[in-house]
């Protein structure tokens, strides 16, 4: 009998080409692409005379730095023209599949993988950007790479691994009403720490995981890379596979039935042993914010800005002071007094359009705060039309929210969608690092429900302070 | 990749924690489809401020650089690996790495050197008291030295690392090696490729 073994060792046994030393030789099943990350890749690949080796196992699309005007006015930045038009021409030359700006399946790339069902569980799945985390909550081994692994991919359509230790995160108990994924997240990185997932691939259990829906399980999967792992894992369950269902991408009929049975292998054995083990009570999180410049400096809605002088630790004490100074933030400060400048509803951690429903609930019938602006940028075109259908972009034109074309937009300021010094933004992002949204501004990370009660409130608020 | 062996030069000691790739080569630097120029963009939120240690005379044209826990977490960018090799650095003291960050770094030959917190202090207080002295960085003895302070601590490193970096083996042309072990595992039954799923403009079929 083969010894219990986790979800993380299934996936990588399945794909380990060979284990001669130290690094295994790991197949790739999936590889997307985007025009960030890969132009110098492709030029690499010309320089050597080399091709791709798999092209119908790659697929391309525009996300970091289209502009989320209205499609028909042009790109006008020419660096970042020119960086669009290299990953068509790439994509062309090397024959991969490529969805250009404006075209009806573009978007953010952790977006479109999952909604057209090209992420499947028990693949592996790698990409240049960190946040690739996100496809782990199919059940698939997904990790970010450099642009040296997005080279050695498209050559090889494989990666020399070290082979990550696994960590299960267990998130015991239900949440509270009106907690979210993001919450969770939060939550989570916050109680890892930066760096405390690191060398690990986390897989997420427990009841409060369970109940998330898939797009909530992408979040949480989302934000592994912030506490520092490679990837995020939740186990194949009926969500999984009522989710797949109908996806352009999946068999249909007989066949699905057929390939869910397999995919409902991908979930770790009873007994399996994790190399680190983290259990959480669910019911301890709460709604919450980050007030620092690292996804891990997380404080309760409900809470205050913290104090420097109650620190003991001095390296710690510093960082506080520092991340204060540059928040533009007072110690002892109620989270809810602090006005705010821009909300931005968008990423790959929250665009999907379960996050875009929540939003428009509450911006149903309410208006934006004088003095702030509200961007909504959905994660992809399919989000963008399936909003459509159900009116939402009208509730949030309404309510004085700018509907946008999809993109990364604001998460990290590549393209024209940027926030400017010293101002500050609830947003729906993963990182409020320095600069992350624009030189100088102030990223505050919260859920779509925050960011939309914030957006009417001109400050920090809660759906229930609403009237 | 170019062979390392031993890396030799002054050090810049950057004392902060948590510098993320985002700090190291802002995003507003990733349009570009070069791989070379990203010196200028080092550090560019930081290099404003004139106290800022890069911009002191004393650490002009050091190539180590010793910094603080978690150095290079968040984004995948391999421009911050180019960034800081374009800039003149070959190689980083740290007592943590964000894991992609380090990656990224043995892929072009940046020499990345964990030590305890308490040695990267003392090597810290040793460089602030004189920018001017001399540190190695030794590659295949893993040992990091100030012979005239007589500083001597060894570091660990994966044996594959070490070899790829004193070899300057380029990792394509080595698995390329194993093409018919891939082709082979090719034929065995594997996840569904994208064929037959969308037209030639991307349509799904």
């Amino acid at each position: 009998m083969t010894p219990p073994r986790t979800l993380f060792e299934k996936i990588w046994d399945e794909h380990a080409i060979e284990a001669p030393g130290e690094q295994t030789l790991l197949y790739i099943d999936l590889h997307l692409v985007h025009e960030v990350t890969s132009p110098q890749a492709f030029e690499s690949l010309r320089l050597n005379g080399r091709g791709v080796r798999r092209p119908e196992r790659t697929l391309a699309t525009a996300d970091h730095n289209v502009p989320t005007d209205p499609i028909a006015t042009p790109v006008s930045d020419p660096i970042s023209r020119r960086q669009l038009e290299a990953l068509d021409e790439n994509c062309q030359e090397f024959g991969i599949t490529v969805f250009p700006r404006g075209h009806e399946n573009q978007g953010i790339v952790h977006v479109i993988g999952p909604e057209l069902g090209v992420t499947q569980p028990g693949m592996t799945i790698v990409c240049g950007d960190s946040h690739t985390s996100t496809h782990g909550a199919f059940g698939a081994l997904a990790f970010g790479i450099g642009t040296s692994e997005v080279e050695h991919v498209l050559a090889t359509q494989t990666l020399p691994q070290q082979k990550a230790k696994s960590m299960s995160v267990t998130l015991e108990g239900n949440v509270r009403p009106g907690v979210s994924a993001k919450d969770i997240a939060l939550a989570i990185v916050s109680s890892l720490g930066t760096g405390g997932g690191a060398g690990h691939v986390i897989e997420y259990r427990g009841d409060a995981i369970r109940d998330l829906t898939m797009e909530g399980r992408m979040t949480v999967c989302n934000m592994s890379i912030e506490a520092g792992a490679r990837a995020g894992l939740v186990a194949v369950d009926d969500t999984t596979i009522e989710y797949l269902r109908s996806r352009p991408s999946v068999p249909q009929g007989d066949e699905f039935e057929t390939a869910a049975k397999r995919w409902r292998t991908f979930v770790s054995d009873d007994d399996a042993a994790f190399d680190a083990e983290v259990v959480l009570k669910a019911e301890d999180i709460v709604p919450s914010i980050t007030w620092g410049t690292n996804p891990a400096q997380v404080v309760s809605l409900d809470g205050v800005v913290p104090s420097p002088e109650k620190i003991t630790d001095p390296d710690e004490r510093a960082t506080t002071e520092r991340a204060l100074a540059y928040m533009g933030l007072t110690p002892g400060t109620p989270v809810r007094e602090i006005p705010i400048d821009v909300v931005f509803i968008g990423s790959c951690t929250n665009s999907r359009i379960e996050d875009l429903r929540v939003a428009a609930t509450l911006a149903n019938g309410r208006h934006v705060a004088d003095g702030v602006r509200a961007l909504v940028v959905p994660g992809s075109h399919r989000v963008k039309r399936q909003a459509e259908t159900e009116g939402l972009d009208q509730i949030f034109l309404d309510a004085g929210f700018e509907w946008r074309e999809p993109g990364c937009s604001m998460c990290l300021g590549m393209n024209p969608d940027q926030l400017g010094s010293e101002k500050r933004c609830a947003s729906t992002s993963n990182r409020n690092f320095e600069g992350r949204q624009g030189r100088g501004g102030r990223t505050h990370l919260v859920s779509p429900a925050v960011a939309a009660a914030s957006a009417v409130m001109g400050r920090f608020a809660s759906p229930e302070e609403l009237s | 990749m170019k062979p390392v062996h031993v890396v030799e030069g002054r050090a810049v000691p950057l004392e902060r924690s948590d510098v993320d790739t985002d700090q190291i080569i802002p995003s507003d630097w990733l349009k570009r489809v070069e791989r070379t120029g990203f010196g200028r963009g080092l550090f560019s939120e930081w290099r404003d401020d004139p106290d800022f240690v890069l911009n002191r005379p004393d650490f002009v044209g050091a190539s180590v650089l010793i910094t603080g826990p978690r150095f290079g977490i968040g984004s995948s960018r391999e421009h911050a690996v180019w960034a800081l090799m374009d800039y003149g650095f070959e190689a980083v003291i740290a007592p943590s790495f964000g894991d992609i960050f380090v990656n990224n770094s043995s892929k072009q030959g940046l020499v990345i050197v964990v030590l305890d917190v308490t040695d990267v202090e003392e090597l810290t207080a040793l460089v602030k008291e004189d920018p001017t002295r001399l540190i190695v960085v030794d590659v295949d003895r893993q040992r990091v030295e100030v012979p005239e302070a007589g500083f001597q601590r060894h570091f660990d490193m994966e044996p594959l690392t070490r070899d790829r970096l004193m070899n300057g083996w380029d990792d394509i042309s080595l698995t390329l090696l194993r093409e018919a072990e891939i082709s082979s595992f090719e034929t065995t039954e594997r996840a569904p490729n994208l064929e037959g799923i969308f037209d030639d403009a991307g349509h799904v079929l």
